[in-house]
């Protein structure tokens, strides 16, 4: 058996596996979304963005400054996380209190104002990233070869994911935050620094777009288009799985990835719009989205 | 929007309110008129009026209704496509040709909006914008686009076998005339009793329900309107310019759109007219000056009119001419 619906097998698994990776990407980029939309009420469009800073902040330290990439994964997240404490502190703070639409149309503002700066620097044409040594080649597993570094991908990105759903789920930090999800005035009433706590956890989330930003960065080429290009397909996966679940968004993103890549396999032409015909089929079927509650 | 100020000159100041109104609608119109003999570029000015068209159909949804469409582009981009393909390749007169693509909108429209109106508020604007994006990719794909180059060389041929379109005035005259007939169709709409019923949905959409209307049957209305009138921009558009591209599907034009009626003020009729001819004409300035920076200029005006400015030009204007009328 070396052919699977008439394509090798090879070739078959290492699309799945690159359907898998780009999972891993959807599913951290909605998981931060998630956490975002749920404390602050904003549905943060310039997500793509920060992922598409953290990439450059990975580019810019190898080729500027000589840092490696276990370096650049440390301090990625750390620099879009303070750009993220910059952005809540002076700008979103104006918007709690408004129809949440506001909050999309300036994260949108935002993310045009990031994209069109690192153009006017980079130019649209992508720059390569090496894949860091410890990582590269790839492992025969007999039935397939797998390329180290995509296995890394997924394996560090879901235990990133699942780090974050732990800390959420089953922490005493978690249940002060999901308190605060629920009812910030009582919250900030036993003592706690609610703004304090809106701030650190929308830097979260900027800070796990940066990691993912990071991780793709070798896998695919760096341009200041990846991030609006990625944010439309993640916005279709929280529709379909609904941002009310954390685990579901998780499962929703892998899900998808590998749909996707399967798409690649059997009918190229679809795999850019499959995303989003699935998005159709399950608001007419389940408008509430996979794992959603209605709001 | 419920922060969207819903002007309205009241008490004493009415009349007075309304004088002002009608003398700049008449200097505003008779400039129209006039504009390609006092050295404007009538190029310019159809473009703008077409975005103008765009902007009204965008803000009879968001200012109206108060459904945000992150997805507008695709309906205007996918009518300038057809109309583009039907009068270039399959010899249709210009009338039929931005027939068809009103139609189509209107059509994609019906598709999209039965999908989106399933869910409320942001989910609605993220619907759209997903949608939208699957249009773009057909129309990235689809032999009859182009792909990247784009439909080029659309003739601009006879309206009705008479009227040479090829004459720039002429071609003014016309889409002057279409800008005319869809502003005053869009004051009509939101005057009539199913204008109010939009606004009541936009003011308190629970409250309407319990007050016996099938809300997602108007929303629907609403967005299958709105839809096809973007898709006569977007026809009219080909027309005046003779070719599509896919800048007209891809979502920064959905967000241009946005920022349009936002600057202009949202919610009233003139905001977006403003809007769009602001935008346009910056665009049209800042082009070859500043390059990619068009888009860094946009994103903060984005900001700007989110944080400080959410009632628009328009809006702004009002609500100071009702402040002194209530001195």
């Amino acid at each position: 058996m070396t052919e699977i619906f008439g394509i090798p097998v090879q070739a078959f698994l290492g699309q799945l596996l690159l359907g898998l990776v780009n999972g891993s990407f959807y599913a951290m980029l909605s998981l931060g979304l998630a956490v975002i939309f749920g404390l602050l009420g904003i549905v943060n469009f310039a997500h793509g963005a920060l992922y598409m800073i953290g990439a450059y902040v990975a580019w810019i330290s190898l080729n500027q400054f000589g840092l490696n990439y276990w370096v650049a994964l440390l301090l990625s997240p750390l620099v879009v996380g303070a750009l993220g404490v910059v952005i809540e502190r002076l700008l979103l703070r104006h918007l709690y209190k408004l129809d949440p639409l506001y909050g999309l149309l300036l994260t949108f503002g935002l993310a045009l104002i990031f994209e069109g700066l690192f153009r006017d620097q980079f130019g649209v044409s992508g720059q390569q990233y090496p894949v860091p040594e410890l990582l590269r080649g790839a492992t025969n597993l007999g039935f397939m070869t797998l390329p180290n570094y995509r296995a890394w991908v997924v394996v560090a990105s879901l235990t990133i994911c699942l780090g974050t759903w732990f800390v959420i789920e089953k922490t005493s930090l978690g249940a002060t935050l999901r308190a605060g999800t629920e009812n910030p005035a009582l919250v900030q009433a036993f003592g706690i620094n609610v703004p304090v706590m809106v701030t650190l956890t929308y830097a979260g989330g900027a800070a796990l777009a940066a990691i993912a930003g990071v991780l793709a960065a070798p896998v695919i080429q760096v341009t200041p288009l990846m991030g609006s290009n990625l944010i439309i397909v993640v916005f279709a996966v929280v529709v379909i799985g609904g941002m009310g679940s954390i685990l579901g968004s998780i499962l929703t993103g892998v899900m998808l990835g590998l749909i996707e890549g399967l798409t690649k396999v059997l009918y190229p032409e679809a795999s850019s719009i499959v995303v989003f015909v699935i998005m159709a089929i399950v608001l007419v079927i389940r408008p509430a989205g996979l794992f959603g509650k209605e709001m | 929007m419920n922060a969207a100020v819903t002007p309205a000159a009241t008490g004493t100041d009415k009349v007075s309110g309304h004088r002002i109104g009608a003398i700049t609608w008449l200097v505003v119109f008779a400039f129209l008129l006039v504009a390609p003999f006092v050295g404007v570029y009538p190029v310019f000015m159809m473009k703008a009026l077409c975005f103008a068209i765009f902007a009204c159909a965008f803000n009879l949804l968001l200012g109206y209704t108060g459904l945000l469409s992150f997805g507008h582009a695709s309906f205007m981009g996918s009518a300038a496509y057809a109309t583009g393909w039907l009068v270039r390749s399959a010899h249709l007169s210009p009338e039929l040709g931005v027939l068809a693509g009103v139609l189509l909108a209107g059509a994609l429209g019906l598709v999209v909006g039965l999908l989106a109106i399933r869910r409320q508020g942001i989910y609605f604007a993220m619907i759209t914008l997903a949608m939208a994006q699957m249009i773009y990719f057909i129309c990235l794909q689809v032999p009859f686009t182009g792909g990247e180059d784009g439909l080029q060389g659309v003739p601009r041929g006879r309206l009705f076998g008479l009227l040479p379109l090829d004459n720039d005035l002429v071609m003014y005259y016309v889409v002057l005339a279409v800008f005319a007939a869809v502003f005053l169709a869009i004051v009509r709409i939101v005057h009539s009793p199913y204008g109010q019923i939009l606004k009541a949905i936009r003011e308190n959409e629970p409250r309407a329900i319990s007050l016996g209307y099938d809300v997602d049957r108007y929303k629907l209305l609403a967005f299958v309107l709105s839809t096809a009138l973007a898709g006569l921009a977007g026809s009219m558009k080909t027309m005046v310019l003779g070719f599509a591209t896919l800048s007209d599907v891809h979502w920064s034009l959905s967000g241009e759109v946005i920022l349009m009626t936002l600057l202009g003020g949202m919610g009233t009729f003139a905001g977006p007219v403003v809007g769009a001819v602001t935008i346009i004409g910056l665009q049209n300035f800042l082009a070859d000056r500043v390059g990619s920076w068009v888009t860094v200029i946009i994103g903060v005006i984005f900001v700007f009119c989110v944080i400080a400015f959410r009632r628009g030009i328009v809006g702004e204007l009002l609500a100071w001419q009702q402040r002194r009328g209530n001195r």
